[in-house]
């Protein structure tokens, strides 16, 4: 087997025996979507809500929880703990470049992701008949351009805290902020008009991923607004990085 | 040209000369010890050998390669055993050996390489259970899984209790009864002794001695102490005689001989003629712990 695919291999290993992360990551959407859904209000259409119900208008806000756990709380951390105890140093003196290594992590998180907002969907889809999306073309962009803007900001932390714990203070408070704009904390249409507006463009951009699944092609403006975050932020990373 | 050979090194972070001129160089199959006090640059030293810091001048080959420009290549043939680098906790021994193996072109049998390095029943446990002895003997079953050339020990038994050294020490000696080249970065006397057919000692940047262990104590002073304490009285002249004898101390029943060549024999067959008996008869040659001071002024902090 090829070094990458062994690094892949490991990294997946290494998730998978990470409880914590593994059912956090994977799980905590899906568990707070079923959560609420419990509430039968939640399940009945609300002339609160512009006729839909809760439950529907909600799921795709929990997108933003799936992606945010493992690209803010997950890969951040892991990066930085890996330069702290000296693993990507230790690489360094071997013929495999350390980056390698970071390529690995990246990818077993994306599909972290991946997985996660399927499990949600799914689930939603099952257990409270929430529709899927409507525009699946709309919302597979806005979706993986999102997950990559969120990405690129793990990445950011990752490259410049200097330890495990900084990376997880720091994350956090990103974390906390794209929960805010992305209406995890409050629904959307619960916040003022300018927080919503400034939520728009907050990766992961909850309203492009709402208006996919809705049906409505998602603004090209939002879309691109990701597709520069994760390109610029990805790059300034990538400039940063620090191995050791 | 030789094997490893190292030439007017000089690194600084900032103003401050971590290495300052560095020169020596390691024949194949030795073990060449570098040795000095906490922050001589003897790290940073072999840092700049493993590709892991750029020089700022001199020159560095390894077997004809430059770890600035045949970094890759020169890492398929060098193995690296680095202070205080752990694993992720979750990862098993040998997980990682078959994770590390996959980078080298050539590869150690891993599970020969497991047990001999007397992991074997840990196989399958994660780092983080480890003990210190055990990770550390993981971390050198690691720098050798690429069947390297050379390997580069830094520090390798600082942390280690007794007897986890005295096996390392066993197990490094094996290493190099197979054919590796080990550069061996220490601050313990009695390891350099052991185990270095050569070293260099680093002080403040600069090789302020490189020789064999036994030439650098008898290049500072081949004087020896014979203590004893007599069976009967005897007067001071009676071996201040002999020509091998230089002083003579007296500390309570204690006598205290200092001199040269034979001395030890010189002053048994006195003694011997005069039917005295010498008593918790001890000879002491000086120590390379002695010689490190002697050399540089300072002791090594343990």
């Amino acid at each position: 087997m090829s070094s990458l695919a062994k690094l892949i291999q490991t990294e997946a290993r290494l998730y998978a025996r990470d409880r914590t992360s593994l059912i956090l990551g994977l799980t905590l959407p899906t568990v707070v979507l079923i959560a609420l859904g419990i509430i039968p209000e939640l399940r009945e259409s609300s002339e609160d809500f512009g006729g839909v119900r809760f439950i529907d208008y909600f799921a795709p806000s929990l997108l933003v929880v799936s992606v945010g756990v493992i690209g803010l709380t997950n890969l951040p951390v892991i990066m930085a703990t890996y330069r702290e105890r000296g693993v990507l140093r230790r690489m360094r003196t071997t013929p495999v470049h350390p980056g390698k290594l970071l390529f690995a992590q990246l990818l077993v998180n994306l599909v972290a992701a991946l997985v996660s907002a399927l499990l949600l969907m799914a689930v939603a889809r099952i257990a409270y008949d929430v529709p899927m999306p409507e525009h699946p073309l709309g919302f597979a962009i806005a979706f993986v351009l999102g997950m990559a803007a969120v990405f690129s900001l793990g990445m950011l932390v990752a490259a410049v805290a200097p330890t495990g714990r900084t990376a997880t203070g720091v994350a956090m408070v990103i974390f906390m902020l794209i929960m805010f704009f992305g209406g995890v904390y409050l629904p959307r249409f619960m916040l003022p008009e300018a927080v919503a507006t400034i939520g728009d463009y907050t990766p992961p951009g909850v309203q492009a991923l709402l208006d996919s699944w809705s049906g409505t092609a998602p603004s090209a403006v939002q879309l691109l607004v990701m597709g520069a975050t994760a390109l610029v932020v990805g790059a300034l990373s990538a400039r940063l990085f620090k191995w050791e | 040209m030789a094997f490893i050979e190292v030439r007017d090194l000089v690194k600084s972070y900032g103003s401050f000369r971590a290495v300052d001129g560095v020169s020596f160089t390691v024949e194949e199959g030795e073990i060449f010890g570098i040795l000095g006090p906490n922050g001589a640059g003897k790290t940073t030293t072999v840092e700049c050998i493993e590709g892991l810091r750029e020089r700022d001048s001199g020159s560095i080959s390894v077997m004809g390669l430059d770890p600035e420009k045949d970094g890759p290549e020169l890492k398929q043939i060098l193995g690296s055993q680095l202070q205080e680098s752990r694993l992720p906790d979750k990862l098993r021994v040998d997980e990682a050996l078959d994770l590390y193996g996959s980078f080298y072109r050539r590869r150690a049998d891993p599970n020969r390489l497991i047990d001999s390095l007397g992991l074997g029943a840990k196989r399958k446990t994660p780092f983080g259970k480890l003990s210190g002895g055990q990770q550390q003997r993981l971390s050198i079953a690691l720098a050798l899984v690429g069947a390297p050339r050379v390997a580069v020990l830094d520090e390798l038994t600082t942390g280690l209790d007794p007897q986890a050294r005295r096996d390392t020490w066993d197990l490094i000696e094996q290493v190099r009864d197979s054919g590796v080249t080990i550069i061996l970065v220490t601050h313990f006397m009695d390891e350099a002794e052991r185990l270095c057919d050569r070293l260099a000692i680093i002080d403040s940047g600069k090789v302020v001695a490189l020789d064999t262990p036994g030439g650098l104590t008898a290049g500072v002073s081949d004087e020896q102490r014979v203590r004893f304490r007599p069976s009967a009285p005897f007067p001071d002249a009676l071996l201040l005689e002999l020509p091998e004898v230089a002083e003579i101390a007296r500390s309570g029943p204690q006598v205290v001989v200092t001199g040269r060549g034979n001395l030890l024999q010189a002053v048994t067959s006195v003694l011997a003629r005069h039917h005295i008996v010498a008593a918790e008869l001890r000879v002491e040659q000086l120590s390379l712990d002695d010689a490190f001071v002697a050399i540089t002024g300072k002791s090594l902090e343990h």
